[in-house]
């Protein structure tokens, strides 16, 4: 910004009423960050005064692991290398009910949309990019209270899961960055869509591809060759490998963590990005 | 000295023209109306003063900002009321507002204080605790009035600040706008089709028809302006914006003004 283009608000307006917000980026970025925290703030309260909806979200994945698990451990068809069948897919349902929690957060904005909260967050000085990431890291809290339940059924079936605690903290940063990730291009689509009806088909179209076309319950060298190419570009398959190589006793990712944690990152700074510009036209 | 300003400002939708170069100028301290039947283009016209609509052309300044180029400087200094339901239900009051402080950056030391003073400004210190889903409609207005002036706007945007309220809840939320006025001079700029409401709260109004200004002036005047001896606004309205009953608002607007309606009545 050019100061002489700032210029003396015209018609004399008194000045110290109303003085420009100064440019200086350290600050510009301490705000940012405040105004993030403000935002996840605001979703973890709501949580607060109505809990009942994590608790029912953990039905899913209990019937995953205590049903489809069981059997397929059982059946022993697929490869898993060292780890049994329920150790393997363990961390495919956690990332999987991060998931299906993150995907259909849209609804929420399109509900703000339709009452009107939204027009006033972006009637505030909070920079776009802060309403939509606080949104995303207030997914990963709610996901967290999935890892939770899911760490407890883990552990009731025998899965050998990994207590080390710098680890358990890396499986609670994996969750939220892919709660991010997902939570964010839900809002995208709502964002697009604009309707709580097309919402829904959209969402409901998008869960099972990204669920199966990852290696969250079979790995992906069982798949047939244009599978394998959309499993690598879905990012599922990175959180799923973060959390195969942290969550279990012996557990090792294909890809590495570096580089999962690199292109999940990557991802969802791309999707914040791109969900920031499109949140405003939300009001229209 | 205007305080807001607007010259030519229009706004298409495809072929609709929802403002067309609308030229005002607010004086601070001013109550201003913006009178019209649904569809007339109010809404249109606040959400392009609060940033949230980019004009298709003219030009709108507020406290001598752009609202285009200086989008930021013009939301640190407005508070604005949506015509639909904007204070989050799943929230107390209290949290309602602390949020607010929180994104209008309003200092720890006094935070606390300017949520107290605003919840007792609008009568609320008893529902402060209680999740706003519980409050009555009149409440619910109460509490996004005080949520808009947190942080002391220089000019507040009120969108139909009444539709949907009993009359004695309409009387209470009169009376908050008018202390507002005379308490700390926030110049107020707000829509309505309750032709009472214009004429025992603002000091200056604009009749607008299919995005156009029909009339301008104080209420005194427009009622002179059709010669009426003892004219009322009613009178005024008709003369200017026409008496076609289908002259606006689709069904997905009658939608929504209906269901606020319901929930907040």
């Amino acid at each position: 910004m050019r100061l002489s283009e700032q210029g003396v608000p015209r018609g004399g307006l008194a000045s110290p009423a109303l003085p420009r917000t100064v440019a200086n980026p350290l600050a510009a970025v301490s705000s940012f960050i405040y105004k993030t925290s403000v935002i996840a703030e605001l979703e973890a309260r709501k949580l607060s005064h109505d809990p009942t909806e994590l608790i029912t979200r953990a039905v899913q994945p209990a019937l995953w692991l205590l049903v489809f698990g069981q059997v397929f451990t059982r059946v022993r068809a697929i490869p898993t290398g060292n780890l049994s069948y329920l150790d393997f897919m363990a961390p495919g349902i956690l990332a999987q009910s991060v998931l299906f929690i993150a995907i259909f957060y849209g609804i929420a904005v399109i509900w703000e949309r339709d009452l009107g909260i939204i027009h006033k967050f972006l009637a505030s000085p909070t920079p776009r990019a802060a309403l939509v990431l606080g949104k995303a890291l207030s997914a990963g809290v709610r996901s967290l209270s999935q890892a939770i339940i899911i760490y407890v059924l883990a552990l009731l079936l025998g899965v050998h899961l990994n207590w080390n605690p710098l680890a358990l903290l890396a499986v609670m940063s994996v969750v939220v960055i892919g709660a991010a990730f997902f939570s964010t291009f839900s809002l995208i689509i709502a964002c697009l869509v604009k309707t709580r009806e097309r919402f829904m088909g959209i969402g409901q179209v998008l869960t099972m591809p990204l669920f199966f076309a990852s290696n969250a319950i079979y790995p992906i060298s069982m798949m047939p060759g244009w599978l394998q190419v959309i499993s690598h570009l879905n990012p599922l398959t990175y959180e799923v490998d973060a959390l195969r190589g942290l969550m279990l006793v012996g557990g090792a990712g294909v890809y590495g963590l570096g580089m999962d944690l690199a292109i999940l990152l990557a991802a969802t700074v791309a999707l914040v990005l791109v969900a920031a510009h499109l949140y405003p036209q939300v009001a229209i | 000295m205007a305080i807001l300003e607007t010259k030519e400002l229009t706004r298409r939708f495809g072929e609709t023209t929802a403002v067309d170069r609308l030229t005002i100028s607010i004086d601070p301290g001013e109550v201003f109306g913006l009178l019209g039947p649904n569809g007339a283009g109010k809404t249109t016209a606040i959400k392009m003063l609060t940033t949230l609509l980019p004009p298709t052309s003219g030009e709108a300044r507020v406290g001598g900002f752009d609202v285009i180029r200086h989008a930021r400087d013009v939301r640190r200094i407005i508070g604005y009321v949506p015509q639909m339901l904007s204070a989050d239900g799943t929230l107390t009051g209290y949290e309602n507002l602390l949020i607010f402080a929180k994104l209008y950056d309003i200092p720890r030391t006094v935070r606390e204080s300017r949520v107290r003073d605003a919840l007792a400004l609008m009568g609320l210190d008893d529902a402060a605790n209680k999740l706003v889903r519980n409050y009555s409609g009149g409440m619910i207005r109460r509490l996004e009035i005080a949520q808009s002036m947190l942080h002391e706007p220089c000019v507040l945007f009120l969108d139909e600040p009444t539709v949907g309220l009993d009359p004695l809840a309409r009387q209470a939320v009169w009376e908050r706008i008018e202390e507002l006025r005379s308490e700390f001079g926030t110049t107020i700029l707000l829509t309505t089709h309750y032709m009472e409401e214009a004429d025992s709260l603002c000091s200056r109004v604009a009749i607008m028809h299919v995005g156009q200004v029909m009339a301008l002036g104080t209420p005194a005047e427009l009622k002179a302006s059709i010669g009426g001896n003892g004219a009322t606004l009613d009178q005024v309205f008709v003369h200017y914006a026409g008496t076609e009953l289908d002259s606006g608002g689709n069904y997905r607007e009658t939608f929504r003004t209906r269901r606020t309606a319901r929930r907040v009545g």
